[in-house]
């Protein structure tokens, strides 16, 4: 069971948890009950109550992709409880869960058979239970709206009643186990009520800044403006004077990789939000810059565009593409894109509380286990040490699967022998991020005589590595992320290289919804769009025989590392079959091939990142002053079996209009080593009236193993609303955001 | 000195002058209006103010006399409002932190709009960000709304 043992009074009693914030901390009762006969619990996701109640251990974080209620429900499925008396308890930082870095749209195909196991494994102790108690056979028993049945006798028994036989029997082997029929899910694949939205919409639900602890101190900290500055002087009697200010407290910066550690900076603590945001206001502070002081994005795009017109480390190669230059003719082209950040609606924040060489950390994260290893990093003590509790999240898109504003709670809390909660103000948020990297890509492709698909496709991408953030001076990324939009481009080209460029990271790198497809795929599917209009054929055609015929590739892809987003790629092979159908039905639903009017134009992008298969097709005009107007997206996703249709219905609509942000608004830029913005004037994100009037979603599900769908909805938006814009006015939009190029033809 | 009402409760603020976003949240205790920019740009923290949608962040409450003020939490008994209700009907919320800001602004809208058009929605609801993409369904839900209330 869990590895940390604390009653839950005990809990309160360290934790001065008042009752209002204490809907979130159940997880307690669960885990200390496990010896308590009350209720039972054979698996760790499930416990059964002698009241009938079953409750489920949501273990992933919610942060709008529905997962809090998706994973319980397929355990509710398969046991067969009542989904609207189903009670969900949050699951805190524990090893024993499983992974519940909830990142990399990964939840349900990596959860999805172990919610079924617990689920069936519950229900069939509870039919030996009942089989027991008739005195009739197991086989004669079913489960249904949370009680066994015997079907000849029609006698029914509540779980609640059956968990003092269950709990003597002998756990069952898992092979042992039989599963429901696909044809009697009662929930998965079909409506479902989600567990948090009606206190979502009632103003009840608990953010990660809805925590309130007896005593607890509130902190705003000025943090180095550039990464790796240090506090040299501040006005710290000026500010402590100022009423309801309690003390001020310098942090060091990080030393070593920046990893998860704080920036550092000066934090001032109050006894309220606004006055801890109004000292940090009134702070001067002078600061030791360091050694990124000279940092300039505008510097370091062309320190990148220089790097992919050179030869760079090669991390895919088939065939021989340089050879392929040598006659024929051929076609290259660069592209850039810029610094990106989350957005998060809600900024980050984190609650902490140090005693008796214990922290517990209240966090709207993505990550528990992080949580854990990075507070128990900062205060040196064991991981199993500090209690990681997950409140529902405001957005999350990355930034809080990266937990060094809980480092800076638990070092507080530490410092001071109070409660802390930090509250970062947006304009930290902003300045502070984890960044999605910029990238300079550069491709080329190579032409026999008179012919319409290329032999040979050549590709340079160069970015500062999210690698450099844990292992310092990295001047490459994982294999992992050169996995996305890079060396697992999915043509049927004999010739094709990849190569990646060196780039030293001057911001923190991090990873942003969809992470390096956003800048290659970009690239990538512009490219192979300015190859159709070369070739003068229609880009659906272009795109399906770019893709080739029908296929399995099964094997990593020539030679490289591609670890195919840690899955085996025999397990989830790249199936061209399915690339093609979702290119193609999309494009059908869309009605590609009707007449538009004057000044429009179409565009399509398809892509498989996070092993699902995406196509988006878009629709703009441009005006005669080149100004752009959406008017359709359609977006069709393949993501294999699907649980909650609605919520990937959900996520694949958020993901255009993400989409649509990053390709015409989204940029960060940094002078002087600090980023330049501050705030949604200058960082903006789509409103409502700047979307398209019509978003559809198709989802194309099938029997295939599910796969993902928080992240792949976002790569293809780009690419496909420049390709419309090419259509629409002929100017090639080679740069993101869209807005840094004059549509003016 | 301030008197005013935030959900029909009496609020004396004496002498304080933080924004009305903070004291609703760490004064008077209620959540269910958050904070997103601080600077009147996000919405999240919106609520109405004698009929209008407003951002609490830029009020401060020494100036609030005499108004009447309505989160979030007070706005309907146990989330019954129409707009509430066509929320959940359509699914809107993704991960909800805006959500209670959206609803606030378009209560206020249909209140002095019972039929709004689409460039009414736009308009009426473009302070209003949602990183998440939920702006075809806020759209939706509002037509919703406006076709189930007033006849
Ligand atoms: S917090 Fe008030 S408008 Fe954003
Ligand atoms: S639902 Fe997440 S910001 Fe709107």
């Amino acid at each position: 069971m869990n590895s940390f043992k604390v009653s839950r009074r005990d809990f309160l009693k360290i934790t001065g948890l008042t009752a209002a914030s204490s809907s979130f901390i159940l997880g307690f009762d669960l885990f200390a009950q496990a010896k308590d006969p009350k209720s039972f619990s054979p698996d760790i996701f499930v416990e059964i109550t002698r009241e009938n109640i079953v409750k489920i251990i949501a273990h992933r974080s919610e942060m709008g992709t529905g997962i809090r209620s998706s994973l319980p429900a397929v355990v509710a499925d398969e046991l067969e409880a009542d989904w609207s008396k189903v009670e969900i308890i949050q699951g805190y930082g524990d090893k024993n869960l499983g992974s519940q870095n909830t990142d990399g749209s990964r939840s349900i195909r990596r959860f999805f058979d172990r919610m079924r196991t617990a689920g069936a494994l519950t229900g069939y102790m509870l039919e030996m239970a009942a089989s027991k108690r008739l005195g009739v056979p197991q086989s004669e028993c079913i489960r249904k709206n949370t009680q066994v049945i015997h079907q000849k006798s029609g006698r029914s028994i509540p779980f609640g009643d059956l968990i003092m036989i269950a709990a003597k029997l002998p756990v069952p082997d898992v092979k042992k186990l039989k599963f429901k029929d696909p044809s009697k899910w009662n929930l998965i694949g079909k409506q479902f009520k989600n567990y948090d939205m009606e206190n979502i919409i009632k103003g009840e639900a608990t953010f990660g800044h809805d925590i309130k602890i007896d005593g607890m101190l509130y902190a705003a900290i000025a943090r180095p403006p550039v990464v790796r500055g240090k506090v040299k002087s501040y006005n710290q009697k000026e500010v402590e004077a100022m009423s309801g200010v309690s003390g001020s407290i310098v942090l060091p910066p990080p030393k070593g990789s920046v990893s998860f550690q704080a920036l550092g900076g000066v934090a001032v603590l109050a006894n309220n939000t606004w006055n801890a945001f109004s000292a940090k206001k009134a702070l001067k502070v002078e600061w030791d810059n360091g050694p990124n002081g000279d940092f300039d994005s505008d510097e370091y795009q062309k320190y990148l565009s220089a790097e992919v017109m050179k030869k760079g480390e090669v991390k895919r190669k088939r065939g021989d593409y340089y050879a392929t230059t040598k006659s024929g003719e051929s076609y290259k082209q660069s592209y850039e894109a810029p610094f990106l950040t989350h957005l998060q609606m809600e900024p980050v924040v984190a609650t902490a509380e140090f005693k008796d060489g214990m922290c517990v950390v209240w966090s709207p994260t993505q990550n528990p286990q992080a949580v854990q290893d990075a507070v128990a990093g900062a205060l040196g003590i064991e991981p199993k040490e500090v209690i990681a509790q997950v409140t529902l999240l405001g957005g999350g898109f990355g930034r809080k699967g990266k937990p060094d504003y809980c480092v800076e709670a638990a070092l507080l809390s530490k410092q001071t022998g109070k409660p802390v909660q930090v509250v970062w103000t947006r304009e930290d948020d902003v300045k502070h991020s984890y960044y999605h990297a910029m990238g300079a890509m550069h491709l080329e492709a190579s032409f026999e005589l008179d012919k319409t698909l290329p032999t040979g496709l050549l590709m340079r991408t160069a970015f500062p590595g999210i690698s450099s953030t844990f292992q310092e001076g990295a001047l490459i990324d994982f294999p992992t992320i050169l996995g996305m939009g890079f060396t697992d481009m999915p043509y049927h080209i004999d010739n094709i290289q990849c190569e990646v460029g060196k780039a030293p990271a001057h911001v923190r790198i991090g990873w942003l919804r969809s992470v390096a497809n956003i800048q290659n795929v970009f690239a990538l599917a512009s490219f192979v769009d300015e190859l159709a209009v070369r070739s003068k054929m229609d880009p659906v055609m272009f795109n399906e025989q770019l893709i080739g015929p029908d296929r399995v590739e099964s094997k990593v892809p020539d030679g490289s590392e591609d670890p195919n987003y840690g899955e085996s790629w025999k397990k989830f092979p790249l199936d061209t079959s399915r690339l093609k159908a979702v290119l193609k039905n999309t494009a059908d639903k869309f009605d590609w091939n009707r007449k538009l009017p004057k000044g429009h134009g179409k565009g399509i992008c398809v892509y498989r990142s996070f092993l699902t298969y995406i196509a988006v097709a878009a629709e703009v005009s441009v005006d005669s002053q080149g100004n752009l107007t959406l008017h359709r997206f359609d977006i069709g996703c393949d993501c294999g079996l699907i649980v909650d249709p609605d919520r990937v219905h959900a996520q694949m609509e958020g993901s255009v209009v993400f989409g649509i942000s990053l390709a015409l608004m989204g940029e960060m830029t940094v002078k002087d080593g600090a980023v330049v913005q501050s705030n949604f004037h200058d960082a903006p994100v789509v409103r409502i009236n700047e979307i398209a009037p019509e978003v559809n979603v198709h989802l194309f599900s099938n029997k295939n193993i599910p796969s993902g769908v928080g992240e792949p909805g976002v790569p293809p938006v780009a690419p496909a609303i420049c390709n419309a814009i090419y259509d629409a006015c002929g100017v090639r939009v080679r740069k993101l955001p869209i807005r840094k190029t004059s549509l003016k033809g | 000195m301030a008197k005013f009402t935030i959900d029909e409760k009496e609020i004396d603020s004496g002498d304080e002058t933080m924004p009305l976003l903070w004291y609703i949240r760490d004064v008077v205790g209620k959540h269910g209006t958050h904070f997103g920019c601080g600077q009147g740009l996000c919405g999240a923290c919106s609520v109405i103010l004698n009929g209008v949608s407003v951002r609490s962040c830029q009020l401060t409450v020494d100036g609030l006399d005499g108004a009447k003020i309505t989160t979030i939490n007070g706005i309907s008994e146990s989330g019954g409002n129409a707009v509430q209700q066509a929320w959940l009907e359509e699914k809107v919320p993704q991960c909800g932190y805006c959500q209670s800001g959206q609803i606030i602004s378009a209560t206020a809208l249909l209140e002095k709009n019972p039929n709004p058009s689409d460039e009414d929605i736009d308009a009426a609801m473009s302070g209003n960000i949602c990183r998440c993409g939920t702006y075809p369904r806020i759209k939706k839900a509002i037509k919703r709304a406006a076709q189930g209330g007033k006849k």
